[in-house]
């Protein structure tokens, strides 16, 4: 039989339910490849051996009409995990075991998931490359020295290296659906409200969407289902009417609207992204989709009202790590001392950045210039979708400007980095579910992804674009374990 | 406005080389909601337990934790903004105000800035010279801060989360208060409110009750107001009003001086009672206020307030009202009645025990003297006083239907408070009841009478001091107990 590692989630529930795999089979072929992998640095955190007692218990206990049974899966180290360290990729929670768990951890153990490890993020997830980590460069299984984007670049990395058959990100400005167009998979970021905060670690409160990451679109569906739910201890979390998302999933989307938004021919472009996105409607066509030109007129506006809004709920977001409580405290002569000598240690570069700017748009005099005014342009932004969706049901664009790019290449210019969030920003600040789905490559051979967003709440009709434009594009990744010796 | 009297007699004013200053006080009360648990966790509030043992995982800020707002604190404060007889807003925010302190675990106060979930009301004070009525600014919810302590362990500070979170209302009032006494009254009436709605315990030595103290004074008849100092978080009355006179004559004398007064934080030293400076105006803090995007905006129906109107038991305002339209009893009385939730409660319970026969005049008198005396003799509240209403009304009615004299009854008075004795027991037992029946009256008098012949001459010729002597005598042949009325009749008859 093919190996156990290359399975989609969907073949491997399959054959644990038929009991040709055991749940402790799967878990020591995850171990083992991700044991091999180490050059990756996909994993912060290591779970295997309490992942193999976890898997011998469910082989002894089966129980097979959970949604995941006995899925190892190992997750973006922004969840809090029970008894399981926890970094966020800094520094300042290097050594911190939270007490409690997250509601998307809990919703997937519940089902049958077992945790396999913690995956390596950007910092406090406020990066596109995942080099802002204090854990280090994560490689893209791709190709050697390629970003694997972020901030949810182990889970992507770890994902399409086939060390996980499934995993969890996070979203706040595209850090799900980004590195999954960097490494040929799916990445799905919900609509804001549907999975719930509580127990991930905060980055900007009201942007952050958790959300499954897979290799086919199918997964997603499986994964979304059982970590979507209404948690009265997240006070934004939505009760909603949830879909049975993997039984619903269909490939007949005929009659279905897609609008393309002419604001995302953005200057500088490259052709092959132009193309992709070109061939993209083709296939969508070939899907039975209508296609209809919209415009979304303050889209140019997203990116800096992003980097108003995420840093300003970040700075005050993590102001909570200042050494009293818990994680890092390096000593101090006074408490203000201990204080500056805490974070200055704790914190990365690009996580003081954000805090900077952050204090700076929040400040008195500062305040209506840039925060009050990013939320005005947040609402204007919102309003286009709003009226995008009168005339279509879905939207159509690239995942991002470029495919993924080499450490160290973008590493020294915050700017270019932060403008490869273009296409996905937007999607956040309006609080929509957007789906990346691999969907050709560039030049190099490196992944591009496309992205469906749809209306608020409707998971369903995004995955079932997806899954049919995903039978047309008929994408698979290339691995060739390079990093493997 | 109606009816309500703005000449007042208790303003305070200072005078310095011809100038006569008013002194103009602002107040920022910040009351402790009452609540089984803290605005957004469901930690417990008791007070004065073990430092760090009412703490969950949102009140020191973990990472990933979330607050989720506690639906009765807002009610709470719904109703004592229904209290204060304001604006209840429909929908309110709650916002992050940021700051670095060792107590503070999020790193910022989840508070209400622009959008209140109270806005504008008013307060009735009665002042000796007749009411004042004081404007209310806006209330609105925070979180407590946890504590630091600084003095047990000689080289690290401490902190106890314990209070960390805990539910707030503050209370902002406009600049319309004019002396202590004013204060005084206006905090003792916001206490006596908030003791009504049973929003607050108002138990200022537990901390439930604070305020922060913005004082400024002008020439009198002046309009405009002077630049203000905030006195923070001061914990009692009297440190309150020793606060505003030192502020108050300080801004005085700059002035008087020539000099500026600078817009500032000053700190209350009670053990010097003077102010001092804490922070000038250039070294505030930038709290970097913004919408918290953990919680959404408070979104409050007509009918949610309409429901809780409802529930508003009488406040005392219109309870005094009613005291002294059904009672018959004074305004003066009425206040001193209605004052505290507990007294009041005590006073009507005496009346609906006294049944048809009350004595409005014999219960007032009962409770603002001996009742009174003996609580603060003993120190003890109202609500756990030795005598029962139950039976000081039962004495109250021996008196008025002439069981017992007033005098007797004090004797009973003492002997009832060792374990809330029945009057009606302590009568029979110890034989104190009143000798009414004429006859024997008569006979007793006789004897008098007879005894004094010639002091009972001296009356007739116009000595009319001796018809105390005589009365004297027959309370004494009696041991007390003979009916003085009676006595004073049968006397004039047979003198």
């Amino acid at each position: 039989m093919t190996d156990i590692t290359s399975l989609s989630l969907f073949e491997l529930i399959k054959n644990i339910k038929e009991k040709k795999i055991s749940s402790n089979e799967a878990s020591k072929s995850f171990i083992d490849r991700s044991q091999k992998s180490k050059k990756l640095n996909a994993y912060v955190t290591e779970n295997f051996e309490n992942c193999l007692k976890l898997s011998k218990e469910f082989d002894n206990k089966p129980n097979y009409d959970l949604k995941l049974p006995g899925i190892p899966i190992a997750v973006k180290d922004l969840f809090c995990t029970n008894e399981v360290r926890t970094t966020a990729g800094s520094n300042i929670l290097n050594n911190f075991f939270p007490s409690y768990e997250s509601t998307v951890t809990q919703n997937i153990w519940n089902e049958g998931g077992i945790l396999l490890g913690k995956l390596n993020c950007d910092e406090f997830a406020m990066g596109s490359s995942n080099e802002t980590s204090f854990f280090g460069n994560v490689q893209n299984p791709i190709a050697k020295d390629l970003v694997p984007g972020g901030s949810s670049g182990g889970s992507s990395s770890a994902l399409a290296a086939n060390l996980t058959p499934v995993t969890i990100g996070t979203d706040t400005g595209g850090s799900i659906r980004q590195p999954a167009s960097f490494t040929g998979t799916v990445g799905l970021k919900p609509t804001y409200g549907s999975c719930s905060r509580y127990g991930i670690v905060a980055f900007a409160s009201s942007l952050d969407q958790a959300g499954p990451m897979s290799k086919d679109v199918k997964d997603s569906s499986i994964l979304l289902e059982v970590i979507s739910s209404f948690d009265k201890k997240d006070s934004t979390s939505i009760d909603f009417k949830r879909n049975n998302y993997s039984s619903e999933l269909t490939r007949n989307i005929k009659g279905i609207k897609i609008g393309i938004p002419n604001e995302y021919r953005v200057e500088g472009m490259p052709d092959e992204i132009e193309n992709l996105w070109k061939k993209g409607i083709e296939y969508a066509k070939d899907c039975g989709a209508e296609i209809i030109d919209i415009s979304l007129p303050h889209t140019s506006y997203a990116l800096p009202t992003y980097y108003i809004v995420a840093p300003a709920e970040a700075s005050s977001n993590l102001a909570r790590y200042d050494g009293v409580k818990y994680g890092l405290r390096s000593s101090g002569e006074s408490l203000i001392d201990m204080y500056e000598k805490t974070r200055s240690e704790g914190f990365g570069e690009e996580v003081k950045r954000r805090i900077m700017i952050g204090t700076y748009v929040l400040s008195s005099g500062y305040y209506d210039a840039y925060y009050l005014k990013a939320q005005k342009v947040r609402q204007l932004i919102k309003k286009d979708f709003d009226e995008a969706y009168n005339k279509v049901d879905a939207i159509l664009t690239p995942s991002t400007p470029s495919s993924a790019f080499k450490i160290g290449e973008k590493s020294n210019d915050p700017v270019s980095m932060y403008l490869n969030d273009i296409f996905t920003v937007p999607v956040n600040l309006a609080g929509l579910p957007g789906i990346s789905i691999p969907a050709g490559r560039d030049k190099n051979n490196y992944p591009l992804g496309l992205q469906i967003i749809g209306k608020p709440f409707d998971e369903q009709t995004v995955l079932n674009i997806a899954y049919s434009m995903e039978e047309k594009i008929n994408y698979k990744n290339n691995i060739t374990d390079w990093w493997m010796e | 406005m109606d009816g309500i009297m703005s000449k007042n007699n208790s303003e305070y004013l200072i005078e310095r080389n011809d100038n006569i200053y008013e002194v103009v006080v602002g107040l920022e009360v910040h009351a402790q909601v009452t609540s089984n648990s803290k605005l957004f966790s469901s930690s417990s509030t008791k007070f004065g337990a073990e430092p760090n043992t009412q703490v969950s995982l949102v009140d020191a800020a973990f990472p990933g934790m979330l607050p989720v707002i506690n639906e009765y604190c807002v009610k709470q404060a719904i109703k004592t903004g229904i209290g204060l007889k304001a604006k209840i807003n429909n929908k309110s925010v709650f916002d992050r105000k940021n700051y670095f302190y060792a107590d503070l675990p999020q790193g910022y106060q989840i508070s209400q800035y622009k959008y209140p979930i109270v806005g504008e009301g008013n307060v009735i004070l009665d002042m000796p010279g007749g009411q004042k009525q004081v404007g209310i600014e806006r209330l609105h919810l925070e979180q407590d801060a946890g504590k630091s302590i600084h003095d047990i362990d000689p080289s690290n500070t401490l902190v106890d989360l314990n209070r960390s979170g805990v539910a707030l209302m503050e209370i902002v009032s406009k600049p319309d208060l004019r002396s202590p006494d004013e204060v005084n009254a206006y905090i003792k009436k916001l206490r006596s409110i908030m003791r009504y709605l049973g929003t607050c315990d108002g138990n200022m030595q537990e901390g439930s009750l604070r305020a922060d103290v913005n004082v400024s004074v002008r020439i009198k008849g002046s309009t405009e107001l002077g630049t203000r100092c905030e006195i923070k978080n001061v914990n009692s009355i009297k440190f309150m009003q020793m606060a505003i006179i030192y502020e108050a004559n300080r801004q005085v004398d700059l002035i008087e001086e020539g000099e500026e007064i600078d817009q500032e934080t000053r700190l209350f030293d009670t053990k010097k009672n003077e102010t001092r400076s804490m922070r000038s105006k250039e070294d505030a803090h930038d709290y970097r206020y913004f919408p918290d995007p953990d919680l959404l905006p408070l979104e409050i129906t007509d009918e949610f307030i309409d429901q809780l109107k409802s529930e508003i038991p009488e406040l005392p305002d219109d309870k005094k009202k009613r005291f002294i339209d059904e009672f018959k009893i004074s305004p003066y009385e009425a206040t001193i009645l209605v004052s505290d939730i507990d007294t009041a409660k005590y006073f009507e319970e005496v009346v609906a025990k006294m049944g048809k026969n009350r004595d409005m005049k014999l219960a007032v008198n009962w409770i603002t003297g001996e009742l009174f005396a003996l609580l603060n003799n003993k120190n003890i509240e109202i609500a756990h006083s030795p005598i029962s209403a139950k039976n000081l009304a039962k004495l109250i009615n021996l008196i008025k239907n002439g069981t017992i004299s007033g005098k007797i009854a004090k004797t009973i008075f003492e002997l009832m408070m060792d374990g809330d004795i029945d009057p009606q027991i302590i009568v029979e037992e110890k034989g104190l009841k009143q000798q009414s029946d004429p006859k024997a009256l008569e006979a007793l008098i006789d004897k008098i009478i007879n005894d004094n012949r010639e002091k009972a001459i001296e009356y007739k010729q116009g000595k009319e001091k001796l018809f105390g002597f005589f009365v004297g005598q027959a309370m004494k042949a009696s041991g007390g107990k003979a009916n003085p009325q009676l006595i004073n009749e049968i006397l004039k008859k047979k003198l």
